[in-house]
């Protein structure tokens, strides 16, 4: 990217405010009463399952979908009653929505012509705009003549040309397959760093969200269960739902009791961390925290520990997995670093896995 | 590649084909292709010969020459009636696609019961004799017919609307006729189209209105050009319809082609006529070809 195209794309994203809305069907509640601030120029990831509302947020905030209550402003206007094409938002969709009877070049000049732009500035613009995606050699060809990678790169040319404000983005990645997938996910973050507008994606992939965003909204059942940085999602997850879609965990089920945790499936005590909650129904170890010693062979006594059976040893090149069962039946996963020499972990053989408290979370 | 491996490749090459493969080869047939022999038997009996006698006896009868054709042109009558019958074709087009056009997008948002609540009111005509429906047309709006007297009745109208034995006559007739074969091609290709291309134009800032212009209208033009190819080619060709609703002044080419073999006799004049109207179907479809797949949209196949 050269240094005039930064300056030209540049320029602040306009921050968005979600409030109460609500979207039902009938009898089917889509969305229930969700706030939410987006701030001006931040990557925000809605993340959940297929039917957790998060496309449908997603639609309503570009006008394609009428809530059933609440607001949305942009920038501090109300544009819940504006049509989508009064909003001035860019939106990618999955299914790319290329327009297949114009080239490449028609399809991101587009919104220019709507807009009225002079024609010797739509060209310059659209030059500009399919150099940013590197397909300033495809832009007379039709889209059916260019690869599902390269029409998503067209679609997103075609969404910033106009240079919004805000870019919606409704699951883009999805129809790619998983390496051309992750090299998207950093030609877009990348794309956000240089152009600076607001980004709303929508991903079910956690993976994903971890990679691109700045703070993921995690939604479940048409509720946000969570907001946060990445970091705060995968360390510190607001209760067990968080914990099990993002990332994978070990969570012992049970309650607080005089600054312990009362494991009732193992019937077993374990430490908390320091300034945990009061209240829990679960404790949570990511598997990299997790460490197995053979049976008997364990030094360390400040960690808790749970004796298992290996049922699974995977070799993973840089690490290796561990899957061990409790006597009680709970299914455990350690990710550690690979022995330099046989270390008796194998499967069958008695194991101890422990953790220091520090490690461990309390989930609401 | 070695010299011996080369040599033992050319041996291994098949003997030359024999002319009976060569033919099945040329017509990609098996065994189970036999299975076409009697129709085509049967078109080239009923159908290509009598072809060719027309064409020769346009040439031959009465004597050899283009007279048949040169007489075509030499009688204002005649080129009026060819006039006519490009003109009528265009009018009963044109209707018929507006007609249609807003019909096949209406098909594409019902819900499936009302889309086939629809094709089959558009299709029952279809299957009921032209003849009947022809007659049906005629008690309904002549002078003394059902809509005249209940206009009358009404108060709308003081005099009958003469609509029989005028061009708006031939052409409501033809139109019902020609629904059919616009709607199905039109519908057929609207059924393609993505609806959520719509909501990406509307997203990047088209008005509802413009992106129907923009992205639905030519999305759905191959099939409008294959609706106007079948219903214009059709039109050309009509015969009961107008002699039944039509007057004198209406007369079309079928009509004029019955006359000089039933009533005149001139049967190389009447040849040349056909023949004519053969021909340009044939342009008119090859300059259509040009430029749409036919194939795809009369017979939906990709």
């Amino acid at each position: 990217m050269t240094k005039s195209q930064e300056t030209q794309y540049e320029s602040s994203g306009a921050p968005i405010r979600i409030s109460g809305i609500s979207k039902t069907y009938k009898e089917l509640t889509v969305l229930d009463s969700v706030d939410l601030d987006i701030r001006g120029g931040e990557f925000l990831t809605l993340l959940g399952a297929s039917g957790s509302g998060k496309s449908t947020l997603l639609n309503i905030l570009a006008g394609f979908v009428k809530p059933s209550g609440g607001t949305i402003e942009v920038d501090g206007v109300d544009v819940s009653r504006l049509p989508p094409h009064k909003r001035g938002l860019g939106m990618v969709f999955q299914h790319y929505a290329l327009f297949p009877h114009m080239s490449v070049a028609e399809n991101v000049a587009y919104p220019l012509k709507r807009l009225g732009v002079p024609k010797a500035e739509i060209i310059r613009r659209v030059g500009e705009a399919l150099d940013m995606v590197d397909l300033g050699r495809m832009a007379n060809r039709k889209p059916t003549e260019i690869s599902g990678g390269q029409q998503q790169r067209v679609a997103l040319a075609r969404a910033i040309v106009f240079r919004p404000r805000v870019l919606l983005m409704d699951e883009p990645l999805g129809a790619l397959d998983k390496m051309l997938r992750e090299q998207l996910q950093l030609e877009i973050r990348k794309l956000h760093k240089d152009i600076g507008i607001t980004f709303v994606f929508v991903t079910h992939d956690q993976d994903e969200a971890l990679t691109m965003s700045d703070r993921i909204a995690l939604l479940k059942d048409g509720q946000i269960v969570q907001l946060g940085t990445p970091e705060e999602l995968y360390n510190a997850p607001s209760c067990r739902y968080a914990a099990e879609f993002v990332g994978v965990s070990n969570i012992f089920q049970g309650s607080i009791k005089n600054s312990a945790f009362i494991d009732g499936q193992h019937a077993r005590e374990f430490k908390l961390p320091l300034g945990h909650a009061k209240e829990g129904t679960g404790l949570m170890i990511r598997p990299e925290h997790m460490r197995v010693s053979p049976a008997g062979q364990i030094t360390n006594t400040i960690h808790d520990q749970i004796g298992a059976t290996v049922e699974d040893c995977i070799y993973l090149g840089s690490s290796r997995t561990v899957q061990a069962r409790t006597d009680a039946g709970a299914l455990l996963i350690a990710r550690t670093e690979v022995p330099r020499s046989p270390d008796g972990i194998h499967a069958g053989a008695q194991i101890q896995m422990h953790w220091e408290a520090a490690d461990a979370r309390v989930l609401a | 590649m070695s010299v011996a491996a080369g040599t033992r490749a050319a041996l291994r090459q098949p003997a030359p084909p024999s002319f009976a493969s060569k033919i099945k080869n040329f017509l990609r047939i098996d065994g189970w292709g036999a299975l076409v022999l009697p129709l085509l038997v049967f078109l080239i009996l009923v159908f290509i010969l009598p072809l060719f006698v027309m064409l020769q006896k346009s040439f031959t009868d009465p004597t050899f020459g283009w007279q048949n054709y040169t007489a075509i042109f030499a009688q204002s009558v005649y080129v009026k009636v060819l006039g006519n019958t490009f003109l009528t074709a265009a009018i009963v087009t044109a209707v018929t696609l507006l007609l249609a056009f807003p019909y096949a997008y209406l098909m594409t948002l019902a819900t499936p019961k009302w889309r086939t609540v629809m094709l089959v009111l558009v299709l029952v005509p279809f299957w009921t004799s032209i003849l009947v429906r022809s007659f049906a047309l005629v008690l309904l709006l002549r002078d003394t017919g059902v809509l005249n007297s209940l206009a009358q009745d009404a108060g709308l109208i003081a005099e009958p609307v003469t609509i029989i034995r005028t061009m708006s006559g031939v052409v409501i007739g033809m139109v019902q006729v020609a629904l059919p074969f616009a709607v199905l091609p039109i519908y057929a290709t609207m059924r393609t189209i993505d609806r959520r291309l719509l909501q990406a134009a509307e997203g990047l800032g088209d008005r509802p209105s413009g992106a129907f212009l923009r992205i639905f209208v030519p999305l759905s033009l191959p099939g409008v050009a294959a609706a106007i190819l079948l219903t214009f080619v059709q039109a050309l060709g009509y015969y009961i319809t107008p002699a039944l609703l039509g007057g004198p002044k209406n007369t079309m080419i079928g009509e004029l082609i019955v006359q000089q073999v039933s009533t005149v006799l001139r049967f190389g004049f009447a040849a040349a006529l056909a023949t004519m109207l053969l021909v340009t179907t044939f342009l008119l479809i090859g300059l259509a070809s040009k430029y749409f797949d036919l194939q795809k949209h009369l017979m939906g196949q990709s």
